[in-house]
């Protein structure tokens, strides 16, 4: 564990530096987890493809910016989640932003870019339901139940990448499991 | 509704979070509370339906192309910097020469060159005072380093 945060410590040291090689470390170490969270967010895979590719080009932008005692993933996901949620408001306009309001307005107008349950999860009504409850969760509520859910990170790393509390994490997770629970009833 | 001292310790038990001693506690107080113990079967129940949702992993190309999709983003980032610099540069050079191609023009009334010189010195103004605004504000905004 040690090795692995010097390493990174060394490839954000190059990277301020200038080193784009230095970052395809850093890129190839993250895109999986980054890409899944950001599938978890905004529910298709053309949109997480491209906002995760986004969040790390903007992360490189800014690298200057992360304190270098820091890890990089915790300062890389404040990223990507507000590029998520942005993308997500800007979707459903005015709206309350809930994915299936966003499948049915944008069903019509753009079918690459709506909330798609058969490209995120295998097919199965169990699993499309699931989908369809986590897509009218709130942002808050959404994001818990997707880090734990589906990147299965312990208490002690969500409260990492959420600059809160292990306690803030739990109630959080409490209050999203029951708004899922009350969705899927 | 769960017993608001133990809502936590629910979630807790629930994603095996708790040491040997916490959950002593916990199944102490789920064995005295049905409602406590109810609402822990239900969370059971729904986490056994969220562990049916599989992520589709995409093909193997997707992440061999990954990384040039990150690289062409930061390269055309550098070009538009690179550009903007250069049109913004140019702009300020062509504007410089056709001002002072006007103003030495002796055909071109003097109202029109009057007119000229008050709009660059009304859009000066405006823009210094633009720019002292904000720097005053940043460096008085306490919330500046606040990560948000």
């Amino acid at each position: 564990m040690n090795c692995f945060c010097e390493e990174e410590s060394i490839a954000i040291q190059q990277c301020r530096r200038g080193s784009a090689k230095a970052f395809e470390t850093i890129v190839r170490r993250y895109m999986k987890q980054a890409y899944f969270i950001a599938l978890g967010l905004v529910g298709n895979h053309e949109d997480a493809l491209d906002l995760s590719q986004e969040a790390f080009f903007r992360a490189y932008s800014k690298i200057n910016q992360l304190n270098p005692k820091r890890k990089f993933f915790p300062w890389f996901y404040q990223i990507l989640k507000n590029l998520c949620f942005s993308h997500l408001r800007k979707r459903s306009g005015r709206h309350q932003h809930n994915l299936e309001e966003v499948d049915e307005v944008q069903v019509s107008t753009c079918a690459g870019s709506r909330f798609d349950p058969h490209s995120v999860a295998e097919r199965n009504e169990v699993e499309e339901r699931v989908w369809k409850a986590i897509g009218q969760l709130n942002e808050k509520h959404r994001e818990m139940i997707v880090l734990r859910h589906f990147q299965n990170l312990s208490y002690e790393e969500i409260a990492q990448i959420l600059f809160c509390t292990r306690g803030t994490v739990m109630s959080r997770l409490y209050n999203a499991r029951k708004k899922l629970k009350e969705l899927l009833d | 509704m769960t017993c608001p001292n133990y809502v936590d310790m629910m979630m807790a038990y629930l994603d095996d979070e708790l040491d040997s001693e916490q959950k002593k506690v916990f199944e102490e107080h789920l064995a005295s509370c049905p409602i406590c113990s109810g609402e822990l079967e239900e969370f059971k129940r729904l986490n056994r339906i969220t562990d049916e949702v599989k992520l589709v992993e995409p093909e193997e190309r997707i992440w061999k192309m990954y990384w040039s999709g990150v690289y062409n983003r930061i390269e055309r980032g550098i070009g538009w910097i690179l550009f903007s610099v250069a049109a913004i540069l140019l702009l300020i050079y062509g504007g410089f020469r056709a001002i002072e191609a006007i103003i030495k023009d002796p055909a071109v009334d003097m109202i029109l060159k009057v007119a000229l010189l008050t709009l660059i010195a009304g859009l000066a103004i405006l823009l210094v005072s633009v720019l002292r605004e904000r720097i005053y504000f940043w460096k008085k905004d306490r919330y500046k380093d606040v990560r948000r």
